[in-house]
């Protein structure tokens, strides 16, 4: 990677956000891939795998919640860290910049919707 | 070894540009009578055309919200950005004469709205800033403890850099502009006619186009914009100074030996210097000078300062390149029309930090405006002055801010106890009341407004006036920690 790249590297394995952990960020991926897991009573389900521009951890931002997920290095990646103070400054300032943030969130719903739709089918 | 600084070559207009009227009719003439009450339809519609002139971070940032809101809401747009330049090209050829780093608040927003700046257009991403005083130097990490500030070059390098790795930013952002759909036109715009309300561009070599809206992002090195600033079209240009930037070239092993990945600034008592620093990009290093007037005389006072010869001795570093543009320290009080408007420097920008943060924020407000509420003076004035008079409302603290650092820093003791201060916060890993101050006020990532609160902070009031006593005597433990 070039000097030039921001944020922070993290080798494979490497956990970026542990589920259960109270945050106060978001990260923006830049390169690399990361993969989003969540431990259950039966073990770890992987949830999605995220390459560069993606970002996660944004339910930190908008919710005093712990991490619902862990998200960690699937290879090299490195990710950029955005505050949630800088971010929510600037959505007040700017409205639209949710936009961008809602239309993924938004994009997230429908994916999981289709993912309960296919369960139910199975279940069915 | 260093050139006499002079105005850069090549302004972005030729002294040729000409403001043509029709008959007696002045250009505030067409402005006033298009106010939406006058039954004009003073909004952008399918099929409208709007010209950008200037294809820097503010045009270019400005093309691509404008054709991205206007694709939300199935509004088919037509949008000229006219730039002359190449930014392919090195040199002053392709430059926009900056010193070229985009704030930590900036690389994270950028991010949230899905612009990640790629590593060939970043030449250095820092993580620390060194601050240099003749009493000592303190390192401040990023609070974030990554790299989140970008070294890039706004164009495709200085002199002597073809063929190395790494792009233009400018360049970078004109392409995302291109592929929302925007078209580039290497055409010199020299001047403006007005017909019917409507404003028509006139370009070097003949030709002229009608639009339903301009866009003026040519920064303050630009005779276009002294033209609007003459009666009577009563928009008011900005205050300039002028400021220095130098490049110096060694092996990029040398670079990251002297200055590793920090931004060196310098806090030295020399009359008419607000500051220094020195910036890392691979195989260069930037030098830039603010403060009233940058002439020979100081840039030689401050490249002679032991501080500098301690950081970087750059009389064993060649300067490859120079340029003492004029920088934005006053923002317009109308920077909007009916069918015109100012963005990013030409307009209203943040005093001495974050110019490209303030034309991040102006031409985003001036395109969401464009888009939602129309190109009427009455729209701008209600829905893109608000965002420029907040940058203009937070200049005022900062120079409140900055003449209390002019105050600091011509005093032996102040500086002593800033030292100290900073020296100690790192030790304990503790309270960072003085390194937060410095960070912010050094980076540009927050306010002038916060820098200010945080100062009134008790904590930061008690420590500074107890190191300000320490600061009677000399410290002896004085070293330099960077």
């Amino acid at each position: 990677m070039g000097q030039g790249a921001l944020g922070s590297v993290y080798k494979n394995g490497d956990v970026i956000v542990r589920q259960g952990e109270l945050a106060d960020c978001m990260y923006v991926v830049q390169s690399g891939e990361v993969e989003v897991v969540q431990a259950t009573h039966g073990g770890e389900h992987r949830l999605a795998v995220l390459g560069v521009g993606d970002f996660f951890g944004e339910m930190a931002v908008f919710e005093k919640e712990v991490r619902s997920a862990t998200v960690r290095a699937h290879g090299e990646a490195r990710a950029l860290k955005v505050d949630k103070r800088t971010l929510l400054r600037r959505i007040k300032e700017d409205p639209l910049l949710a936009v961008n943030l809602l239309q993924t969130m938004s994009q997230r719903i429908r994916d999981l919707n289709a993912t309960v739709a296919a369960l139910q089918g199975e279940d069915s | 070894m260093m050139k006499a600084p002079k105005m850069p070559q090549n302004f972005f207009l030729s002294t040729s540009i000409k403001l043509r009227r029709s008959s007696s009719q002045s250009v505030a003439d067409s402005f006033s009578s298009f106010s939406p009450d006058d039954g004009s339809d003073l909004s952008l519609k399918d099929g409208s055309r709007v010209a950008v002139i200037g294809g820097g971070p503010a045009g270019s940032f400005f093309s691509f919200f404008l054709l991205k809101m206007a694709d939300a809401i199935d509004l088919d747009l037509q949008v000229d950005i006219y730039e002359p330049r190449s930014f392919t090209l090195c040199g002053p050829a392709g430059c926009n004469h900056c010193g070229g780093i985009v704030s930590e608040s900036l690389v994270q927003i950028l991010a949230a709205e899905g612009i990640n700046l790629p590593a060939k257009v970043v030449q250095r991403g820092i993580e620390s800033y060194v601050v240099h005083m003749d009493v000592g130097s303190v390192s401040l990490e990023s609070p974030a403890k990554e790299s989140r500030i970008a070294a890039l070059y706004r164009g495709n390098g200085p002199k002597t850099s073809e063929g190395l790795p790494g792009e233009s930013f400018d360049g970078f952002l004109q392409d995302l502009a291109i592929e929302k759909g925007a078209n580039v036109v290497r055409k010199l715009v020299t001047g403006v006619d007005w017909s019917d309300g409507r404003p028509c561009l006139r370009m070097s070599g003949g030709g002229s186009s009608t639009y339903d809206l301009v866009t003026v992002a040519t920064g303050v090195n630009s005779n276009f914009l002294r033209l609007l600033g003459e009666p009577p079209t009563e928009i008011k240009l900005p205050k300039t100074t002028q400021t220095y930037i130098c490049e110096f070239r060694s092996s990029q092993e040398e670079i990251q030996r002297i200055l590793g990945d920090s931004m060196h600034v310098f806090l030295l008592d020399i009359p008419r210097l607000e500051f220094g620093a020195i910036i890392p990009k691979g195989e260069f290093a930037t030098m830039v000078m603010l403060g009233d007037e940058i002439d020979q005389d100081l840039v030689q006072d401050f490249l002679d300062s032991p501080e500098v010869r301690r950081c970087f001795p750059t009389d064993v570093t060649p300067s490859v390149c120079s340029c003492s543009p004029l920088i934005n320290m006053g923002g317009m009080k109308r920077p909007y029309a009916d069918r015109l408007v100012l963005i990013g420097d030409s307009g209203v920008t943040r005093l001495y930090k974050d110019g490209i943060g303030a034309a991040f924020r102006t031409a985003k407000a001036a395109a969401s405006t464009a888009v939602f509420q129309g190109v009427s003076q009455e729209a701008f004035r209600k829905n893109y002055w608000p965002a420029c008079k907040a940058i203009d409302t937070d200049n005022a603290i900062g120079k409140v801010i900055f003449a209390f650092t002019t105050l600091f820093k011509h005093s032996r003791i102040s500086r002593r106890a800033i030292y100290r201060m900073t020296g100690r916060e790192q030790k304990r890993d503790g309270g960072r009341h003085m390194r937060a101050v410095l960070w912010n006020m050094f980076t540009g990532s927050a306010p002038y407004r916060d820098i200010f609160l945080r100062t009134l902070h008790p904590g930061f009031i008690v420590g500074l006036v107890w190191n300000l006593f320490l600061g009677l005597w000399p410290s002896t433990t004085r070293k330099k920690e960077a």
